[in-house]
C-alpha cells in the first residue's frame, strides 16, 4: 500500500505543475488587474507599483520567476494584503478551514449514514419518508438560507448560541450544522441506496440464515457494502467542505481560508489566486489518494492499479 | 431525530458553558464594525477608509480635521505660518509628542516619511497626495533621482519647512490624510513590509497598536507616550473586519458590537425607527452615471440632458434607497468647505421629452436600446431598475441592464466599451477640487469621452486664483458648463448609514467620518 | 439472468413506474411546474418589470397572491418567469452534466490501469483550476448568451457525477456478468453501455436529483458574475438570494420562492426514486 501511494504521489507532480501553469495564464487573461480601482492611478504612479511585484516584466518571465520560486515552496507576497505573503496567509487560515471541515463531516457522516441505514431498513415506511423528506429539505435549503435561519432562531431569538465568530466551543455549532446539513443529506441518499442495495446481495441473506444478530449483519457486514457510494463521494465533498466554506465563513465571520477562493480571484490578487488554486489541487489530490486507498481496503475485490 | 439530539446538545452545552460575561469589569473598550480586512497598517500603502478608521487612532498627522467643522486643527504640529506667496508652510511640531516607543516626533521624521512616501521603491498608490510639494511629482516619477531636491527641509528637530509646487489652498486638510502621516525610520527600516506588525509597530497617535488577527480582530489600546494622554478616556479600541454586512448587524443586536460600519439596505427601514440607535449622515459623495459621448445617440447633448432631467430622484432616494440619501443635481455635494453648486439638472419630465424630440426621437421613436452597465450589487441593480422604468414611462425609450464583475467593470468602461455605466465619487480632502478636476479632458478618471476647452481652462484658473472666492466663481461656472453639456447625471448624495449603541459618547458625525478617538467616552459619565 | 432485451426491458419499467402513485405525483407536479413555466406570458397577472414605488414591498393580498417585492413588483409574476429560467437551467445543465460524467466515469473505471489514471487527473486538474475565472474568461470572449451559461454550469457539474461512476464501475466490473460479456466477446463500448451504465444508473438518479437544486442556485453565482439571466428579469436562485436578507421583515419574499425550489426538488426525486427503482433489473423480483 505504501508502495501504491509513493506511485500516486510521484503522479501528482505533473498534474500540479499544468494546474499551476494553466491557472497562472489563466488569470492573465482575464481583464482588469489586482491594482485596479475606482480611483484610476497616475500612470506613473502604477509603473512604479508594477515594478514592485515585477508585473512590467514579459509574461514568460514572470512565469518562469514564479515557478523558480514554487519549486523553494514560496507562493510568494499577497497584492492585496501587502505584508503578507501567501504562505503566511494560507498558514494562518487553513487551521481553521479544516477544523470547520472536521466539525461538518462529523455532523454529515452522523446525520447522514445514521439516517441512511433507518430508511434502507424500514423502506416505503413512515420512517423511510420522514428521514428522507428531512434529508430532501437539507438538500433543497441552501446554506445561505439555512445559517440565518439557524442564527435567527438560536442565537438573536433564543440567545443560546453566539450569533458569529470563532473563539469559543459553541462558535462551532451553527457553522458546522450549516455546512454539514447538504453534505448530510446528500450522505443519507447515497447510503440509503447502497444498503438497498447490499441487502439483497446472497452473503447478507447468507449471513442472515446463520442465525447473526440483526445489529450484526447491518454493522459489520451490510454497512461495509453500503457505504461505497458515501466513500467515493466523500473525496471531493471533504475537500469541498474545507476550501468550499466561503458563505459559511462570510456569515458566521469565520477566518478561514474559504473565503480567499472567491475574493482573491475577485480582487486579482494574482499570486494569492495560484497560491489557493495549487494549495487546493495538493488537497484533492492527498484526499482523492486516501478515498481510493480507503476503497480498496472496504472492498478487497478492487485492486491497487 | 438525529437532528433533535444535536439540538438538544446544543442547548445544555449553552447552559453549562454560557455565552461571555456580557458585563464584567468596566473598562472603558470600544467594539466597531469596519467592514473588511485591511489591506495593510501601512499610512504610504493603504487606500481605502476601513484602514483610515484605524489610522486615525495610531497615527497623528501635523494638521488633524475638527470633526464638527471639518476645519484643520493642530496636532503634531502646534502651529504653522503660511509665506506670502502661499506656497511655503512652516510647521512648528509639539516637543512633548513622542512615539510609541518613546523616541521625540522630530521633524526629520516628516521629511523621512514624505520622501518615503515619494520614492519610486515605494509604490504608494497615494503618492500624488504628495505632488504638490515641490519637485514631490518629478522625483515619484524617478525624473529627479535625489530627493534633497524635494520641497522639504528641516532647519531645527522640531521645525518643518514645507515648500509647495503652487499655492494649494486645501494643503492643510489634507495633512489628515493617511498618505502624509509620520512613520517611525528605525521601525520600517528594520523590518521592511513586516513593520506594520503588532510587535513591531511604532506610532505617534494616541493609541497603540496591541493585537492584529488576519480577517479575526484589530485592537489598539491607550498610548502612555502620546502627548494628549491624559485626555484619552477609552482604554482600547477593537475593530472588527466583518464583511457580512447582515452579519455584522446581527453582532450589534446581539450586544458585541457598539458601532456598527454600515447597514443592509432592506434592514433601513426598520432601523430607521429605532432613532436612538440610528445614523445616517451626508457623506462626501456622490451617485451618478456617466455617458459615453463617444458613441450612440447620447452623442447629442440633448439626448443627455433628456436623461438626466427625466428621473424623479426624490422618488428614487424615498422609495427605493430609504437611507436618507439627498437627492443631487449637481456633481460636488452642497455645502463643500462652503461651496454649493448653484448650477444643476432639475426634474423636468416635459422639457426631458422636448430635448428627445429635437434631437430625433420624438416620443422614444427610433431611440437604439442603450445599455447600463454597473457593477454587481444589490443596490446598484435595484437604482437601475428603476431608472429603466422611470426613462420607459417617460421617454419612451427602452434600456437594457448589464451587470459585470468589479474589475471587468472598471476595464469596460475605461476602454469606453459602454452606453450608460454606474459611477460613484468620494472626495478625498474638503474642497470641490477633488471632484471637479476629474472631468477636464484625458482625465485618469474621466471615462466619459467628453472634453470641454472652457472647463479645462477653469479647473486650471482655480488652482492659481488668489482668493477663495475667486476659485469658487470658476468652480460655479465648471458645474454650470457640467449641467449644460451632461456628460454625467448625477443622481444623489451617498449617506452613511451606521448603528450606534446609545453609550458612545463623544462620536462626532462629519462627511469625511474623521473620527478623534481620543475624545470618546463609553457610558453616561462627561 | 439475461440481459439486453430492450422492449420488454422499457415496458416493463414504465409500467412499475406508473404503478408507483409517489412517482406518479412527483412526475404530475413536475409537468404542472413545466407547463405553467411554458405558458408564463399568457397566465402571469402582470408584466415582469412593472413596479409600483408608492406600493413598495407588500404583503400578499388579492391584487398580488405572493405579495410584492421592495420595487413593488408582483412576486408572483416574478416566480413564473424565474421558473423559465430556473427550470430549464436545472433540468438541461443537470442532464448534459450526467451525460458527460456518467460516459467519462465508465470508460474510465472499465479501462482501468493507465487510461484511467490520466482520465482521473484530468479530472483532478479541472476541479483545481479556480472557476470564477474561467467563467470571466467565457463571457468576456464568447459573450453572455445562455449557451455559455450551460457550459460553465456542466462543467463543473460532471466532474463529481464522474468520479462517483468510476468508482461503482471499479467494483462492477469484477462481477461474473461482466467477465461473461467478455468471454462472449461483446466489444468494450457494448460492455460499458449495456452492462456497467444501466447498473450505475440507481445511485446516479440519485446523484442528478441533488444536482438540480445545485444547479440551480449556481445559476444565482453566475449571475452576480454578469452570466446568467440579466435583471429586471430573474430566477429563482435570484429570488432566493435575495429573499434570504428580507428574512425578518418581509418573509413572503423567502418562503414563496424556498416552497417552490423545494416542491420541485420533492417532485424530481421521487420521481427519481420511482425512476431507479423501475429502471433497477434486479428490482424486479419485488
Amino acid at each position: 500500500m505504501a508502495a501504491y501511494a509513493l506511485k500516486r504521489l510521484v503522479g501528482a507532480v505533473p498534474v500540479l505543475w499544468i494546474v499551476a501553469t494553466l491557472t497562472f495564464f489563466m488569470i492573465r487573461l482575464a481583464p482588469g488587474g489586482p491594482f485596479d480601482q475606482d480611483k484610476s492611478l497616475p500612470p506613473d504612479i502604477l509603473k512604479n507599483i508594477e515594478a514592485k511585484y515585477h508585473l512590467d516584466e514579459p509574461l514568460g518571465a514572470q512565469y518562469l520567476r514564479y515557478m523558480g520560486s514554487l519549486l523553494v515552496l514560496d507562493l510568494g507576497p499577497s497584492f492585496k494584503y501587502a505584508n503578507r505573503t501567501v504562505n503566511e496567509i494560507i498558514a494562518a487560515a487553513f487551521p481553521v478551514s479544516l477544523e470547520l471541515a472536521f466539525w461538518a463531516i462529523l455532523v454529515a457522516l452522523t446525520l447522514g449514514i445514521g439516517a441512511g441505514i433507518i430508511a434502507a431498513l424500514y423502506p416505503a415506511t413512515w420512517k423511510d419518508h420522514g428521514v428522507m423528506s428531512l434529508a430532501m429539505v437539507g438538500v433543497c435549503t441552501p446554506n445561505f438560507v439555512l445559517g440565518p435561519l439557524l442564527v435567527l432562531v438560536f442565537s438573536l431569538t433564543t440567545g443560546w448560541l453566539p450569533v458569529a465568530g470563532w473563539e469559543t466551543a459553541q462558535d462551532r455549532i451553527l457553522p458546522a450544522l450549516t455546512l454539514g446539513a447538504i453534505y448530510a443529506a446528500y450522505i443519507a441518499r447515497l447510503t440509503r441506496g447502497g444498503m438497498m442495495e447490499v441487502l439483497r446481495q446472497d452473503y447478507i441473506r447468507t449471513a442472515r440464515a446463520k442465525g447473526l444478530p440483526e445489529r450484526v449483519v447491518i454493522l459489520r457486514h451490510a454497512l461495509r457494502g453500503g457505504i461505497l457510494p458515501t466513500v467515493s463521494f466523500l473525496g471531493p465533498a471533504i475537500a469541498g467542505i474545507a476550501t468550499g466554506s466561503l458563505v459559511i465563513e462570510l456569515i458566521f465571520d469565520i477566518p478561514g481560508l474559504g473565503r480567499f477562493f472567491v475574493q482573491s480571484a475577485l480582487n486579482r490578487d494574482y499570486t494569492m489566486v495560484m497560491g489557493t488554486a495549487l494549495f487546493y489541487a495538493v488537497f484533492i489530490l492527498a484526499m482523492n489518494i486516501l478515498v481510493d486507498i480507503a476503497y480498496a481496503w472496504l472492498d478487497p475485490r478492487v485492486r491497487y492499479d | 431525530m438525529a437532528c433533535c439530539c444535536l439540538a438538544a446538545l446544543a442547548l445544555v452545552w449553552a447552559a453549562c458553558g454560557g455565552r461571555a460575561p456580557a458585563g464584567g469589569p468596566a473598562r472603558p473598550v470600544l467594539h466597531l464594525g469596519n467592514g473588511a480586512e485591511p489591506k495593510d497598517l501601512d499610512p504610504a500603502i493603504v487606500t481605502g477608509m476601513l484602514e483610515f478608521h484605524i489610522l486615525q487612532a495610531l497615527l497623528e498627522g501635523l494638521t488633524g480635521l475638527d470633526p464638527a467643522t471639518l476645519q484643520p486643527i493642530p496636532a503634531a504640529a502646534e502651529g504653522w505660518e503660511v509665506s506670502k506667496d502661499r506656497r511655503t508652510y512652516t510647521f512648528h511640531l509639539r516637543k512633548v509628542a513622542r512615539w510609541s516607543n518613546g523616541d521625540p516626533v522630530t521633524a526629520d521624521d516628516f521629511v523621512y516619511s514624505w520622501t518615503r512616501l515619494l520614492a519610486p521603491a515605494t509604490a504608494a498608490e497615494y503618492a500624488y497626495q504628495a505632488h504638490y510639494i515641490k519637485n514631490g511629482r518629478a522625483y515619484n516619477e524617478g525624473k529627479l533621482k535625489d530627493p534633497a531636491a524635494l520641497g522639504l527641509s528641516a532647519p531645527d528637530s522640531h521645525t518643518l519647512v514645507v515648500e509647495l509646487e503652487s499655492p494649494t489652498p486645501f494643503f492643510l486638510s489634507l495633512l489628515n490624510h493617511h498618505a502624509l502621516y509620520p512613520v517611525h525610520r528605525r521601525a520600517v527600516e528594520a523590518h521592511g513590509t513586516r513593520w506594520t506588525r503588532p510587535e513591531n509597530y511604532v506610532g505617534n497617535g494616541p493609541f497603540k497598536l496591541k493585537e492584529w488577527e488576519m480577517n479575526s480582530v484589530i485592537a489598539v489600546e491607550r498610548s502612555p507616550t502620546y502627548w494628549d494622554a491624559a485626555v484619552v478616556k477609552l482604554d482600547e479600541i477593537r475593530f472588527y473586519p466583518i464583511e457580512d454586512e447582515a452579519t455584522e448587524e446581527k453582532q450589534f443586536r446581539a450586544g458585541k458590537i457598539h458601532v456598527t460600519n454600515t447597514v443592509p439596505l432592506e434592514r433601513i427601514p426598520y432601523w430607521r425607527e429605532q432613532t436612538d440607535v440610528y445614523s445616517a449622515f451626508p457623506s462626501f459623495g456622490t451617485y451618478y452615471y456617466e455617458l459615453n459621448v463617444t458613441r450612440g445617440p447620447q452623442k447629442d447633448k440633448r439626448v443627455r440632458r433628456a436623461l438626466a432631467m427625466s428621473i424623479d430622484r426624490t422618488a428614487l432616494v424615498e422609495k427605493v434607497l430609504r437611507g436618507g440619501q439627498m437627492p443631487a443635481y449637481a456633481f460636488t455635494p452642497p455645502a463643500t468647505a462652503g461651496f454649493t453648486p448653484s448650477a444643476g439638472l432639475r426634474y423636468d419630465t416635459e422639457e426631458a421629452r422636448r430635448l428627445l424630440a429635437a434631437a430625433g426621437y420624438p416620443g422614444g421613436k427610433g431611440f437604439p436600446k442603450l445599455d447600463i452597465l454597473y457593477n454587481t450589487m444589490e443596490g446598484h441593480r435595484k437604482v437601475a431598475e428603476t431608472l429603466q422604468q422611470m426613462w420607459k414611462r417617460e421617454l419612451g425609450i427602452e434600456v437594457g441592464l448589464y451587470n459585470q464583475e468589479w474589475k471587468v467593470f472598471l476595464d469596460t468602461k475605461r476602454k469606453l466599451d459602454y452606453d450608460i455605466g454606474r459611477a460613484g465619487w468620494w472626495g478625498d480632502y474638503p474642497d470641490p477640487n477633488t471632484f471637479l478636476d476629474m472631468y477636464v479632458t484625458n482625465g485618469g478618471n474621466n471615462h466619459t469621452g467628453w472634453s470641454n476647452a472652457e472647463y479645462d481652462d477653469l479647473v486650471r484658473k482655480a488652482s492659481q486664483a488668489a482668493t477663495q472666492e475667486e476659485r469658487y466663481r470658476y468652480f460655479q461656472r465648471c458645474e454650470e458648463i457640467l449641467a449644460e453639456e451632461a456628460p454625467i447625471m448625477p443622481w444623489y448624495i451617498y449617506t452613511h448609514p451606521f448603528l450606534k449603541r446609545p453609550e458612545v459618547g463623544g462620536w462626532v458625525l462629519n462627511v469625511m467620518d474623521v473620527r478623534l478617538y481620543k475624545h470618546m467616552w463609553l457610558g453616561a459619565a462627561q | 439472468m439475461t440481459r439486453g432485451q430492450g422492449e420488454s426491458l422499457w415496458a416493463d419499467a414504465r409500467r412499475r413506474l406508473l404503478q408507483n402513485r409517489a412517482a406518479v405525483l412527483g412526475l404530475c407536479v413536475t409537468g404542472a411546474l413545466l407547463v405553467a413555466a411554458a405558458l408564463t406570458p399568457w397566465i402571469s397577472p402582470y408584466a415582469y418589470d412593472e413596479q409600483d414605488l408608492n406600493l413598495g414591498a407588500s404583503p400578499p393580498t388579492r391584487a398580488h397572491l405572493f405579495g410584492t417585492d421592495s420595487l413593488g413588483r408582483d412576486l408572483l409574476t416574478r416566480m413564473l418567469y424565474g421558473s423559465r429560467i430556473s427550470l430549464v437551467v436545472g433540468l438541461l445543465a443537470t442532464l448534459v452534466s450526467m451525460i458527460i460524467g456518467i460516459t467519462y466515469g465508465a470508460v474510465s473505471g472499465y479501462l482501468g490501469g493507465r487510461w484511467d489514471a490520466v482520465m482521473m487527473r484530468l479530472v483532478d486538474i479541472l476541479y483545481s483550476l479556480p472557476f470564477i475565472f474561467f467563467v470571466i474568461i467565457l463571457m468576456v470572449y464568447f459573450g453572455r448568451n445562455i449557451v455559455n451559461l450551460f457550459v460553465a454550469l456542466g462543467c463543473v457539474q460532471w466532474l463529481t457525477t464522474a468520479r462517483i461512476v468510476r468508482g461503482q464501475v471499479l467494483t462492477l466490473k469484477q462481477k461474473e456478468f461482466v467477465e461473461a460479456a467478455v468471454a462472449m466477446g461483446v466489444s468494450t463500448p457494448g460492455i460499458v453501455f449495456r452492462h456497467l451504465v444501466p447498473n450505475v444508473l440507481g445511485p446516479i438518479i440519485v446523484y442528478a436529483t441533488l444536482t438540480v437544486p445545485a444547479v440551480m442556485l449556481e445559476e444565482a453565482f453566475l449571475s452576480f458574475l454578469g452570466l446568467g439571466v440579466q435583471p429586471p428579469n430573474c430566477s429563482w436562485g435570484i429570488l432566493i438570494a435575495e429573499g434570504v436578507k428580507h428574512m425578518e421583515l418581509e418573509s413572503w419574499l423567502i418562503l414563496f420562492p424556498g416552497f417552490f425550489l423545494s416542491l420541485t426538488l420533492f417532485s424530481l426525486n421521487f420521481l427519481g426514486d420511482g425512476l431507479r427503482d423501475a429502471l433497477d433489473p434486479k428490482y424486479r423480483a419485488d
